[in-house]
């Protein structure tokens, strides 16, 4: 990347966001709901309502709240939450490593079984178990994250009691952290009783947010193999004597894991966004989880907060599948 | 011990595709030590498919009906999977048709170079690499090390075959199978492929299948020639022999038509109709072919 497009990248990743923030400012407070009526306690006076709107710069024009925010943002502070009464940057760094983590290992699951999966049934092409794969796979494209999640929490959560049903770490050993990386940490400090417990709540939503995103992984990658395993550089690296497996994984592979990358960064935004009601539903304390509490109570500064952590992930996992692009590109260096 | 080296006998062979449509009729054909062979004919001839016969790399569609291809007096068609794959790109390499294509557009050119003579050849990478250097200037490039780091996307076509050729004589074939290798170059690079690979052959003193729609070429670089219409012999022996005392009509006509028959505009007089329905006639009642000498 030439530093003319890196200069380029980040400028229109700042723009985007600064789009970002203000479509949500504007539909936050066009649509219904006052947060200050959800914080005031019934008997409180016309002047208590308006102190608490001052408070919250709630009684500006629209342009100039928006210009506060703005200004107040870029110097660091994201404000205070109305709901929960603590600062919005406090909060978002204390849950973001939750999420960071879950979508991370969501990913890898995903990654890993999709290429395994891909793979041997390219392997295996010849075989009745192709179609059977397709088949399979067909069905698994179908049903989306919260579904997966729903039948996981009947499955593991009431028929086979084996994982934790919610949350993220077994409260007692919580205190031993001094990041919020626990995954991270347990796993760098070799905890392995903690790493244990943290993967087994980790489990169900992982699972619930990774197979639909493995099976599209398969689905792309295997056709891209397909694709490859039949082009005339195959045929000739056969004639030289390469094994079947080699030609998968030496010749075909790296040209087919191109298109598989590209598509897998957009996919994983979505995987983000779908951490919002996965984390719901199984309790886990991230920013998605956070995100829903913080639209049930109108919490304008927490909802801008989140929005523009959720824009920044979406843009950094966008430039970094460019990124990955070029790098198994060999046409596309300079 | 003679110097036969490929001998192939009544091949015939269907297309399962074609609802058992035959694509080669009774083909006999053989080939010396060092001798390089033009095997001509139209688009659908058939050139390709005893090219893929002879590499064992046929598609499941086509189905080998009856004959045998004896390349050393053992025949390809029966032998072990496992025998077959040790002659496969060691005793007979492919020089492709599309250098675009048959190089690994993610691999470089070392990599691609050198595979069969480590897989093969259980060469260390660095041994390997020096006989790749040696190769590379072989086939007249210039700066060869700067082309084993290349990138095929890097190199001109031209360039590309270049490194075929190197590839496919690394491992010192007995056969090399070119087919059609200068019908996606340029014109101009054209003349210096067909040269550097006669060149190489002479060199190596290894033999050549040369499929080619192209006359001319046959007259420049093919000590023999086997000229097929719809899957069947129809003139075969020593190029000057077919050449000034050309027999079949067909053979006759494709010379008055000149060197590239296939082309319409390059040639001076197309093959007439009549000459068509004649082998049509011929192919059914199964005539035999017109060998010289
Ligand atoms: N994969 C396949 N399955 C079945 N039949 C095939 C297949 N490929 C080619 N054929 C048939 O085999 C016949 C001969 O094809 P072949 O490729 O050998 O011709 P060719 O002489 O090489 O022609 P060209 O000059 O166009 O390359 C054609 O009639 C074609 O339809
Ligand atoms: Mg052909």
């Amino acid at each position: 990347m030439t530093a003319y497009s890196f200069f380029h990248r980040v400028l229109m990743a700042a723009i985007t966001l600064f789009g970002v923030a203000v479509i949500v400012f504007v539909l936050l407070r066009v649509v219904p709901g006052d947060p200050i009526a959800m914080m005031i306690s019934p008997g409180a006076s016309e002047a208590d309502i308006a102190a608490l709107r001052a408070q919250y710069g709630l009684d500006q024009s629209l342009p100039v709240q928006f210009w506060i925010w703005l200004t107040s943002v870029l110097s660091g502070d994201f404000g205070t939450s109305i709901s929960l009464r603590r600062d919005v940057l406090e909060l978002l760094a204390e849950r973001l490593p939750a999420t960071l983590e879950l979508a991370a290992a969501a990913l890898v699951f995903a990654v890993v079984l999709g290429i395994v999966i891909a793979v041997t049934a390219t392997l295996l092409s010849r075989t009745k178990l192709s179609p059977l794969v397709d088949t399979l796979n067909g069905l698994f494209l179908a049903v989306p994250d919260f579904v997966w999640a729903l039948a996981l929490v009947l499955i593991f959560g009431v028929l086979l009691p084996v994982f934790p049903l919610s949350g993220r770490i077994n409260p007692d050993s919580q205190e031993g952290f001094a990041t919020q990386f626990y995954l991270l940490e347990s796993l760098l400090t070799l905890r392995f009783r903690d790493l244990a417990d943290i993967s087994l709540h980790m489990i169900m939503p992982v699972l619930a947010l990774g197979l639909p995103l493995a099976s599209i992984i398969t689905k792309v990658l295997k056709e891209a193999l397909a694709e490859a395993m039949v082009q005339d550089y195959i045929l000739l690296a056969r004639l030289k004597g390469m094994s079947r497996l080699r030609l998968v994984l030496q010749e075909a592979l790296r040209n087919a894991i191109g298109p598989t990358i590209a598509l897998t960064g957009v996919q994983f935004t979505f995987l983000i966004g779908g951490t919002v009601i996965v984390e719901r539903i199984f309790a886990y304390p991230g920013i998605g989880n956070m995100a829903i509490d913080a639209v049930i109570n109108r919490d304008l500064p927490l909802i801008q907060g989140l929005v523009l952590v959720f824009g920044a992930l979406f843009i950094l996992v966008n430039l970094a599948t460019d990124a990955l692009v070029v790098a198994f590109n060999p046409r596309m260096e300079a | 011990m003679s110097d036969l080296l490929l001998d192939i006998s009544g091949l015939s062979a269907i297309s399962l595709r074609e609802g058992g449509n035959p694509i080669l009729r009774d083909v006999s054909l053989s080939l010396k030590k060092g001798e390089v062979r033009g095997l001509v004919g139209e688009s659908g001839a058939g050139k390709s498919t005893i090219a893929k016969a002879l590499l064992g790399i046929l598609p499941r569609t086509v189905k080998v009906t009856s004959g045998t291809m004896r390349f050393e007096g053992r025949d390809l068609l029966t032998m072990a999977p496992r025998d077959l794959s040790a002659i496969m790109g060691s005793d007979i390499a492919l020089i492709p048709q599309d250098p675009q294509t048959a190089l690994n557009p993610g691999r470089r050119i070392e990599a691609q170079l050198t595979d069969g003579l480590r897989l093969r050849r259980g060469m260390n990478a660095r041994d390997a690499h020096a006989r790749a250097l040696q190769l590379l200037s072989e086939v007249h490039i210039r700066d060869p090390e700067r082309v084993l780091k290349a990138y095929p996307h890097e190199l001109s076509g031209g360039m590309r075959q270049r490194v075929m050729i190197a590839a496919a004589f690394s491992l010192e074939p007995k056969l090399v199978v070119a087919d059609e290798p200068t019908t996606a170059l340029d014109v101009t690079v054209q003349k210096q492929i067909l040269r550097l690979i006669r060149g190489m052959q002479e060199a190596h003193g290894t033999a050549v299948i040369f499929v080619t729609h192209d006359l001319g070429v046959v007259a420049k670089i093919c000590d023999s020639v086997t000229l097929l219409y719809g899957g069947k012999v129809i003139e075969a022996g020593p190029t000057a022999d077919v050449l000034a005392d050309p027999r079949h009509v067909y053979t006759k006509a494709l010379i008055a038509a000149g060197p590239r028959y296939d082309r319409p505009d390059a040639g001076l007089e197309p093959v007439p109709q009549w000459v068509f329905d004649q082998l049509h006639q011929e192919i059914r009642t199964g005539a035999k072919e017109i060998l010289h000498g």
